[in-house]
């Protein structure tokens, strides 16, 4: 083993490792975030989940009912999910100090593998372009609303102009390795088949680095090599900072989703003792919660279950539910993808104030409602649940968008006032007008 | 027109008797006008299957669904637990209600507070008289004429369902089109959480004209809804085009029994 080899071991290991456990830090950070959220029970019925999973987050099923992008993201996806094959072969190769190590053992398998993931890479190549053109050219209108502006629309671009320099790379190597084997100077082991026989790079190695020397064409290889593992670490370590996380919540997300109608609330429990307290004098309500007293509703994002600030880190920003929403199809300004990017933001400063006062939060004045997301918002919605229907990934805004109300409402009598007079006619009348009790069968008459 | 034949639960008991189903009738179809005419179809569709329906009368008492969708859940437990206390003093086992909201609350929101009932909306009922034989429609005034029906967000969205509302409207002979948002993918009506009872938020559009104006674009002679609150809305919507007179916003408990003369 020569003492390069060596060398390009010991980076290797030391980068894989490093960009590893930076991704591991981060993530257990997320998961530290989601778990400051109120405990709810997400594990029954598993059979369903689990094909809610693979319907949903593994077959995509609600993508499909925009088909244009759902092909075009599909491309992605796929190659995607088979790449990681190879990547098993790229960091054994890295480790060891191999070349192409799988292939005399797979033989024809491997050539099959390597040229299917080629292929998916080039169907990933044109989604990609696709969808910076959906964003930038054609300007896709919710892929464009101002709501993205700044970090969300950066985000965007960085991962699709990232996705396309990791193809390029895929290609370098393998082009330039193609090149090398056909003239016998490959690192990878002769198998005296002139061609390792990859489908698209046995024909584009030629045109794009025919002429070079062996030299160059080693050196095109391993920044192809290198810049491949490069950028599998980069975006591993990007991941925690962008929407682009949904590609690994998604399966979570969609397993622990919502599963009975989509029209059913929760019942406050907490609501339950106090009506039975009211309306029973015999009733002795169970012992007080230890950890003092409960909110009615939301103000915060700790107020929030985790599921919903799961729902949070794992939206997508794509906007479907923004473009299904009664409210901001007719110019209100409730959105509820920004409800969700609104309610990640505002946990993701909550996390932060907690890793700078030791694990502790310190009180900062802030709070989901009021400075993140306003009652105007909240008033708009009409709850018709279109946003969890769109939702590729089964994300509730709707549910964030009552919790809240439900705070406005019963903490602090915030409603607005023809709410109030609706209220007053129901306690008082039985009915949201007012309409006296004793005429409710008067229509039999009339 | 013959008379309107209602007894209350109140009724059934002193008479010993058992009604099959308890008819929810609503705030909106007790108190509305407009409403209150489409619980004089659904009931009249009663009449002439002779289905043995109750409804409470007085007794009955707002589901609560305005209050929990505006963020006010105790009112609507309060609401929540006095009118079970009365169904449930009643032994009632089967509800037919003449609105999604109703409908949807009563079955998912009132079990784990001691309701607990077999519910359905009243297309789902229309459909189950129809496919046993207990209505017949034959042709009608539909015949021919061109249907659109607008998804209520609590029956279709809200509870899945879609096709009820639909197979109903099948018997009529009209030409049933759809609106390019319906079903899963239906326009709300701007009337849901509460939105019935307050001004619209700033925008620069109301929602009723949005839905109003995707259904007029298909140039039907009737907008069919199965609530009370879209029939508002709706109504509306086709005032504000001014074409009142052409098109009409009907519930299909309404189409079945002027398709049927009652
Ligand atoms: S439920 Fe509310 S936020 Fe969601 S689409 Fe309907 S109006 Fe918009
Ligand atoms: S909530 Fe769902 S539909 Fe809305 S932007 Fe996020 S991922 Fe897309």
């Amino acid at each position: 083993m020569t003492v390069w080899i060596m060398i390009s071991i010991i980076i290797f290991i030391l980068l894989f490792a490093g960009g590893s456990a930076f991704f591991f830090y981060n993530v257990s950070k997320i998961r530290r975030n989601i778990l400051l959220g109120k405990d709810i029970d997400r594990t029954d019925k598993p059979a369903e989940r689990i094909k809610t999973m693979i319907l949903v987050a593994f077959g995509q099923k609600k993508m499909f009912n925009r088909p244009i992008p759902a092909i075009l993201h599909l491309f992605l996806y796929v190659a995607f999910v088979i790449t990681q094959v190879e990547l098993i072969e790229i960091v054994l190769d890295g480790a060891l100090g191999n070349h192409r190590m799988f292939r005399p053992s797979l033989g024809g398998f491997y050539t099959f593998m390597v040229s299917f993931i080629e292929i998916l890479s080039v169907l990933a190549f044109i989604g990609t372009l696709a969808f910076l053109a959906r964003r930038n050219l054609l300007k896709v209108p919710r892929l464009v609303k101002s709501e993205l502006n700044g970090w969300p629309k950066l985000d965007a671009n960085f991962i699709l102009l990232g996705e396309i320099t990791l193809i390029c790379f895929i290609f370098m190597m393998n082009g330039a390795d193609e090149v090398l084997y056909s003239r016998g100077m490959s690192h990878a082991q002769n198998m005296g088949d002139g061609s390792l026989g990859l489908t698209i790079s046995s024909h584009l190695g030629p045109v794009l680095f025919g002429g070079m020397s062996e030299h160059s064409l080693h050196i095109i290889e391993r920044i192809g090599w290198w810049g491949h593992i490069c950028m599998v670490l980069g975006f591993l370590n990007y991941l925690p900072y962008s929407k682009h996380f949904h590609i690994l919540l998604a399966f979570p997300n969609v397993y622990y989703s919502n599963l009975e109608k989509k029209g059913k609330f929760t019942n406050l429990g907490s609501v339950t003792n106090e009506v039975k307290a009211m309306m029973d004098p015999s009733f002795t309500p169970p012992a007080a919660d230890p950890n003092g007293p409960m909110r009615f509703g939301a103000k915060e994002v700790t107020d929030l279950s985790w599921k919903q600030l799961l729902d949070s880190y794992t939206c997508t920003e794509c906007g479907r539910c923004t473009s299904a929403c009664p409210a901001n199809i007719t110019g209100k300004v409730l959105s509820p993808r920004l409800i969700m990017m609104k309610t990640r933001d505002r946990l993701e400063e909550v996390g932060k104030n907690m890793d700078a006062n030791k694990g502790e939060f310190k009180e900062d004045g802030k709070s989901l409602l009021h400075d993140y997301i306003t009652p105007e918002e909240l008033w708009a919605c009409t709850s018709c649940n279109a946003c969890v229907q769109e939702c590729p990934v089964n994300i509730d805004p709707l549910s964030i968008i009552m919790d809240l109300r439900r705070f406005l409402v019963m903490e602090q009598s915030a409603a607005p006032a023809e709410l109030n007079m609706m209220f007053n006619n129901m306690e008082n009348n039985g009915a949201p007008w007012q309409f006296s009790p004793s005429d409710r069968l008067n229509w039999k008459n009339e | 027109m013959s008379e309107l034949s209602v007894k209350t639960m109140a009724d059934y008991m002193a008479s010993g008797e058992t009604p099959e189903i308890l008819f929810w009738v609503g705030c909106s179809g007790s108190f509305d006008d407009r409403a209150k005419k489409i619980t004089k179809a659904i009931v009249k569709i009663l009449n002439h299957a002779n289905v043995k329906f109750a409804v409470l009368g007085t007794e009955e008492s707002c589901t609560g669904d305005p209050a929990k969708r505006a963020g006010n859940e105790f009112l609507f437990q309060m609401q929540a637990m006095t009118n079970i206390a009365v169904m449930n003093g009643y032994e009632v086992k089967k509800i037919v209600t003449g609105c999604p909201h109703c409908f949807n609350t009563i079955k998912n929101e009132y079990p784990s507070l001691g309701g607990n009932y077999e519910v359905v909306h009243h297309t789902q009922l229309l459909q189950d008289l129809l496919n046993t034989g207990r209505i017949k429609i034959e042709g009608g005034s539909f015949k021919g004429k061109k249907i659109t029906f607008h998804d209520p967000c609590y029956l279709g969205r809200g509870n899945d369902v879609y096709e009820a509302p639909r197979s109903v409207m099948l018997n009529l002979d009209a030409e049933l089109a759809e609106m390019k948002r319906s079903r899963q993918n239906g326009l709300c009506c701007g009337a849901g959480g509460a939105q019935m009872f307050k001004e619209a938020e700033k925008g620069n559009k109301e929602v009723n004209i949005e839905r109003t104006e995707e259904a007029l674009a298909l140039n039907p002679d009737v907008i069919a809804v199965g609530c009370p609150f879209c029939n508002t809305m709706m109504t509306d919507g086709v005032k504000h085009f001014n074409k009142e007179q052409s098109v009409k916003v009907l519930d299909v408990a309404e189409l079945i029994a002027q398709a049927n003369d009652l």
